[in-house]
């Protein structure tokens, strides 16, 4: 059975071979990314160097045994003539092989456990972001600036049902991304809207559950400035391969013009909700505002899922348009219909309510305009 | 076969219209539930197959035994089943138990923002941890427009003083007789006192719906006096949870201890030596009771 | 009693015979192998190259959620009761299992609960679409109708496993022939017994946290909503408190099935018997400690972060206990390398390159990067597929000449090793990868950093999958016909079953034997 035997190490060396000879040319070709990031925080360095220790103490012991293993397999099998001995038991072996894994995992343990008490502590943070998770989007605020946004996938259709060329930050890119400074130590406090999303930005060493209803936190020094790309991390439904993350982190005189002009954007908004716009107007940036936050649900015609959204083409966007403004306000309590009061301006809103009832064949022929989201939003 | 090897019964069509009688009944609960017409149909449908089924098969495990089949190790068997059983339910309560704890020594304090690098007073501003808990932190937060609303009142301790105006407390005191009881009556057939064993079975019988029907009573006082419900926030889901898990198997320990005292009276089962079937129902009853004790001071006293 | 077979279908639909028992669950568990397995080539499908091509991303989390509930419910579990039901009571020298009429109701369940389970496929709003861990809220506010079916399923599926186990339970400490003390059970019986005690144990509280969200979605309670002073994260920790020990009850019974093979074909006696036994008892009292390394992330107080990393961490002594004693069964042995043992060998390797990255999971700041990443799904299946799967095969090559008294044969049993076992890492090795360069799990789609790796994985589940193809055909052609085997069939295997004839005759042990 040497055949056998050889076969099994030959393979197993063979594939290691392969295997390695891809990571050399990975380094190359970015594509074939195979290891951990290091990232630019204190905290993600520290994870990287635990991370490497324990994956070479796991190439040790594995060296040791498969080593053994495969030394008795070649030495002692039948097909050399061998006679097997009758030894089954050795005190002094056994306590020995628990005792050195004991010793192992101790030294595993203790830099593992400081890495954690450090990663815990969110004292003395200089930036304070509320980050809170929708399906299929995230929501950004800077605590104690009155900077507060959305952030949704700026992946174009076309690209991802593969009519269009994908671009290297496919599925990786937002329309509004969150900008931090650098140097600063940032506290990110995490939670969700609805179900359960996670926030996770590899180059941080930050990945934090997203939890509806409760708030949790961790921390980061960006030491580089840059660009950095995360996903959501934690099953959140239909999208949840479609919620990036994207954060700029920039200088801190640049963050603070990034602020300003933030703020003085919020404003500009607030007054278009005193003008009084034209269907033509409302129906287009409807059509814009539906793709981009309605039609992951109901989907782009309109029709819904059955059994899970439901269709447009009946029930409330063809009734009252109060009734309409309401569920969009205010949602349905208890379902995946948020109430997009908050997330969207008056001027959205208007506009996509414009945009239900008269898209896909619905003719209400009726509108809706900032003032009355407004009013109605005042309770009238 | 005889001869004190194992009883290997012949071939047997119980098992299988068991499971479709048991598949019956829960495909049909599930249609129920998502408002299927045809759901109450099949679930009933199912549920008779199944209690006829189980009706066969004890019917069966009884006659063999009287025939004589069942060696000691056979009997030993079932008794090994039956301690597993009762430890799986054992199991199961700690489930419910395990999330009150949860609930009350953890959950309710963050919510209140209690903890390290917990903000939730962004969440929920101005909730406190109390327990019962009277305030949801929707309530707390949304004020008029909260939709999972706390109790009108709670069902806690009354004092010393109000005990025995209390319902739990003579609860209490009906489940710990009843123990009591049964108890009576195991030492009674054990005595071959056989006119004794059918009292003292028949008085645990009669208190176990005694129970059952002080509870309901209870129910129906927080449903339509306390405002206490299901829907009333973690407090109406813990206490509902609890004793409605509790008080079903109450219902099935008094069916089981209603068909022994039927078996005994009717058809003179059970022998002084030989009466686990009886004695499989008596360890279930000490087990709800059991429970019963720990469901009055979690859930009542220090609740 | 009958002596022989009833015949026709009614012998299988009323049997009361443990070895007809165990026949039906190992082909059931195999079908829904071969269920598990479509579903699991529909996502490679869809993952062979970035962008949606294949399926809509709700149905493809339906088929994670499928693939990862028929394979640990439907295909795992049950093989282990199959095996147990065969082998336990030729084992120990009991006539049949001890209730053998529950045995077969907790058999007749489970077709039943995996119809309604796959039923719903073909319900409006599909399948349960929030993966085999269901965590509350997608699992309840936000899901699909199906998910009381799901629900129900759960519930009756426990029910069957609960029956099994007591019934496994009851088997090993009533019915061992004289003479055979527990010191001297073979280590699956052992597995089992321990195995069987875990099911008792945590079977129930996945009934009660699957009560819970149906009281959640149906009644209005509020176990898991945090507006009424629930907590979503209780869901996590009932579940997980099942779902670690779940975890081993998918491997213990592995490592008896190996512990049997690897001595005979070493000719040699298994090292460390005792250790073996405590090892296994250890394993299972630390799986009920360490649940929350599944909940890193969630925001645990910094002394239970500690705790659960400290406690994961010490599974790693009584599993290399065993690995080492396997090595060094094997050590000055007289070895051949027949397919059982080409299985339990690669199984001995390839599990303890899974522990090992469960070791690294189990660190808690470094699980901040590599939780819910394919790093994570490479380490399961490291486990899972080698672990579980390819133990179990071991199990059949091993004991299949007992069971039909046919010899498989030799040749095409090593070519699907080699197939099964090159398609294996083809598959799974690359997800090391894909994980740590960032690659969430269950999602449909990805960025193209992550192409490369997926095709491989991809390309290697065809594979892995085309070896179970001749897997099926071995195994029927067996039976149906080949060279009759010896009633040792190896040479000088430890054990009962060992001594009855080939094909084992449908009622062993009537009598019990003497043991020693
Ligand atoms: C058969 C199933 C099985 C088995 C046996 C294991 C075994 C282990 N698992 Fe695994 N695990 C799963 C199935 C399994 N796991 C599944 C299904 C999931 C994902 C669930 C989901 O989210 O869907 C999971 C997820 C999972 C996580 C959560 C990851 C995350 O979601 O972020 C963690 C974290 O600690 C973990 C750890 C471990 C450890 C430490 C072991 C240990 O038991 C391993 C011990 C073995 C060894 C270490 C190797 C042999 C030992 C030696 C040779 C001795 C010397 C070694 C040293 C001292 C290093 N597992
Ligand atoms: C014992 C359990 C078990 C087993 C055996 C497997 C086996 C396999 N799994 Fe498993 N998997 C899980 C348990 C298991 N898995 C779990 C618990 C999850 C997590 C789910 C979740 O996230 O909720 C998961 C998730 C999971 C994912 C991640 C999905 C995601 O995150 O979106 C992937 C992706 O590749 C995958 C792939 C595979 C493959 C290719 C196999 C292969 O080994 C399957 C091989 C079998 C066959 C292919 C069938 C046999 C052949 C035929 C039917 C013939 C036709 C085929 C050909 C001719 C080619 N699995
Ligand atoms: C995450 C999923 C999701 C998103 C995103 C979403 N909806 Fe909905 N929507 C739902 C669900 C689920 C319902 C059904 C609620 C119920 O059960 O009554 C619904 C109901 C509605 C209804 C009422 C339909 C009826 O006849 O009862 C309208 C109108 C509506 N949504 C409009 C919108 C608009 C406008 C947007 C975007 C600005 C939007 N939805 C985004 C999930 C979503
Ligand atoms: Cu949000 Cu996944
Ligand atoms: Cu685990």
């Amino acid at each position: 059975m040497l055949k056998a035997a050889g076969g099994l190490c030959a393979r197993v060396l063979g594939f290691a071979v392969l295997l390695m000879s891809q990571l050399a040319l990975a380094d190359e070709t970015e594509s074939l990314k195979y290891n951990m990031t290091r990232g630019v925080t204190p905290v993600s360095q520290d994870i990287h160097g635990l991370h490497m220790q324990m994956f070479w103490w796991c190439v040790g012991i594995g060296v040791v045994v498969f080593g053994i293993m495969f030394v008795s397999m070649f030495l002692h099998r039948k097909s050399r003539g061998v006679k097997p001995a009758n030894f089954h038991e050795s005190t002094w072996l056994e306590l020995t092989w628990t005792a050195i894994p004991i010793l192992i995992l101790v030294l595993m343990g203790i830099p593992a456990s400081k890495s954690l008490i450090n990663l815990y502590d969110t004292r003395e943070s200089e930036v304070d972001v509320l980050i809170t998770g929708y399906q299929w989007r995230w929501k950004y605020e800077i605590l104690g600036e009155d900077v507060s946004f959305f952030s949704n996938l700026s992946t174009p259709r076309d690209e991802i049902e593969g009519f269009a060329e994908k671009n290297p930050n496919y599925l990786l890119e937002v329309d509004e991304p969150l900008v931090l400074p650098v140097g600063k130590k940032i506290r990110f406090i995490v939670t969700a809207n609805d179900v359960i999303h996670n926030w996770w930005v590899p180059d941080f060493g930050v990945k934090r559950d997203a939890i509806p209803g409760f708030t949790n936190d961790s921390w980061a020094i960006i030491e580089e400035p840059g660009t950095y790309r995360g996903q959501c991390a934690e099953l959140c439904g239909k999208d949840h391969g479609f919620m990036p993350i994207v954060v700029e982190a920039k200088t801190e005189s640049e963050y603070r013009a990034w602020l300003d002009e933030k703020k003085a954007a919020a404003a500009a908004l607030a007054e278009l909700t005193e003008k009084t716009f034209t269907f033509d107007e409302l129906y287009a940036q409807g059509e814009e505002v539906y793709n981009r936050s309605c039609a992951a649900c109901h989907q782009a015609n309109g029709e819904g899922l059955p059994g899970t959204f439901p269709s447009l083409h009946e029930g409330i966007a063809v009734g009252p348009i109060q009734d309409h403004i309401d569920v969009v306000v205010n949602g349905v309590p208890g379902t995946a219909m948020q109430a997009f009061g908050e997330q969207l301006s008056e001027v959205d809103i208007a506009a996509v309510v414009t945009y239900e009832r008269n898209a896909w064949g619905n003719n209400m022929g009726d509108l809706a305009q900032p003032l009355d989201i407004y009013n109605h939003k005042q309770g009238k | 076969m005889s001869g004190g090897t194992y009883y290997v019964p012949e071939q047997s069509k119980l098992p299988i219209f068991a499971s479709f009688g048991l598949f019956l009944t829960v495909f049909g609960a599930a249609n129920w539930m998502n408002g299927n017409s045809s759901g109450p149909w099949l679930f009933f449908a199912g549920g008779l197959t199944f209690a006829a089924v189980l009706w066969n098969w004890f019917s069966i495990v009884i006659s063999e035994n009287m025939a004589g089949l069942n060696s000691p190790q056979l009997k030993r068997s079932y008794v090994i089943g039956m301690g597993w059983f009762i430890f799986s339910e054992v199991m199961f309560f700690a489930a419910f138990f395990g999330a009150l704890f949860y609930i009350r020594a953890l959950a309710l304090p963050w919510l209140a923002g209690e903890g390290d690098g917990v903000d939730n007073a962004l969440l929920w501003p101005g909730f406190a941890n109390e327990w019962p808990l009277m305030t949801t932190p929707d309530m707390a937060a949304n004020g008029e427009n909260a939709i999972q609303k706390g109790p009108e009142a709670a069902m806690s301790w009354p004092g010393f003083g109000g005990l025995f105006s209390w319902l739990p407390f003579w609860n209490t005191v009906v489940l710990l007789t009843s123990s009591v009881t049964v108890h009576f009556a195991h030492t009674a057939i054990k005595n071959n006192n056989r006119k004794q064993f059918n009292i003292m079975l028949g008085v645990t019988v009669l208190l176990g719906f005694i129970f059952l029907f002080l509870q309901a009573e209870e129910y129906i006082h927080a449903y339509h006096e306390l405002g206490l419900t299901l829907q009333s926030g973690i407090y109406g889901t813990t206490f509902f949870m609890l004793t409605g898990f509790h008080g079903a198997h109450v219902t099935m320990g008094t069916i089981m201890l209603l068909v022994m005292w039927l078996r005994s009276v009717l058809k003179g089962h059970f022998k002084p030596d030989d009466n686990f079937g009886f004695e499989a129902a008596s360890w279930y009853w000490h087990f709800v009771d059991v429970v019963w004790v720990g469901l009055f001071f979690v859930v009542y006293v220090f609740g | 009693m009958a002596h022989g077979p009833a015949k026709g279908i009614t012998r299988w639909l009323y049997t009361t015979n443990h070895k007809d028992i165990g026949s039906m669950y190992l082909w059931f568990s195999f079908a829904m192998f071969f269920l598990g397995g479509i579903f699991a080539l529909v996502i490679r499908a869809e993952l062979f190259q970035p962008g949606l091509q294949i399926v809509e991303p709700n149905f493809f989390n339906q088929m994670t959620t499928m693939h990862g509930l028929v394979m640990v419910f439907g295909a795992v579990m049950p093989a282990f009761v199959g095996l147990a039901n065969w082998m336990i009571p030729m084992q120990i020298g009991a006539p049949d299992m001890a209730l053998p009429r529950m045995n077969n109701w907790s058999f007749w369940i489970l077709p039943f609960a995996f119809a309604m389970l796959s039923s719903t496929l073909f319900m409006d709003g599909g399948a349960p679409n929030f993966g085999w861990t269901f965590y509350a809220p997608l699992s309840t506010t936000y899901a699909p109708p199906s998910v009381t079916f799901f629900i129900f399923a759960i519930h009756i599926m426990g029910a069957s496993s609960i029956m099994g186990a007591i019934n496994i339970i009851a088997t090993i400490v009533n019915m061992r022939a004289p003479g055979m003390t527990y010191m001297k059970m073979p280590l699956f019986v052992w597995t089992w017994l321990i195995t069987a005690f875990l099911l008792i144990a945590v079977m129930p509280v996945l009934a009660g946290v699957v009560t819970m969200m149906l009281m959640d979605i149906h009644f209005g309670t509020s176990f898991f909503d945090a507006a009424g002073g629930g907590d979503p994260v209780l869901f996590q920790h009932v579940f997980w408190f099942f779902g670690h020990p779940e975890v081993y009850i998918m491997i213990l019974p592995a490592f008896g099935i190996v512990s049997a093979i690897i001595p005979t074909f070493a000719r040699k006696p298994l090292f460390g018997y005792a250790s073996m036994v405590y090892a296994t008892a250890a394993i299972a009292f630390l799986s009920f400690v360490v649940w929350a390394h599944h909940m890193f992330t969630v925001g645990l107080p910094i002394a239970g972060e500690l705790f659960f990393m400290w406690a994961t961490m010490l599974i790693a002594v009584p599993t290399g206990v065993k690995v080492f004693n396997w090595v060094a069964t094997m050590f000055k042995g007289a070895m051949t390398f027949e397919t059982p043992m080409l299985f339990s060998i690669a199984f001995v390797i390839l599990f303890t390159i899974g522990g090992f990255s469960g070791l690294m999971l189990a660190i808690a700041p470094a699980d901040f990067q590599y939780h819910d990443t394919y790093f994570v799904v490479a380490h399961f299946h490291y486990v899972l597929v080698p672990g579980a799967i390819f133990s179990i095969t071991a199990g059949v090559y091993y004991w299949l000449p007992k069971w039909c008294g046919n010899m498989y044969n030799e040749t095409m049993g090593k070519l699907h090793f080699w197939l099964a076992f090159i398609g294996l890492n083809v598959t799974f090795f690359p997800m090391h990868f894909s994980g740590l360069a960032g690659m969430p799990r269950r999602i449909p789609d990805y960025n193209m950093m992550f192409a490369d790796w997926n095709m491989i994985s991809s390309v290697g589940a065809f594979l892995f999958g085309a070896a179970q193809v001749l897997f099926l055909y071995n195994v029927i052609a067996t039976i149906i016909g080949g060279k009759k085997a010896t009633d040792e069939v190896w040479e000088n295997p430890e054990g009962l079953e060992w001594t009855v004839p080939s094909p084992a005759p449908y009622h062993t042990f009537e009598t019990p034997p003497e043991y020693k």
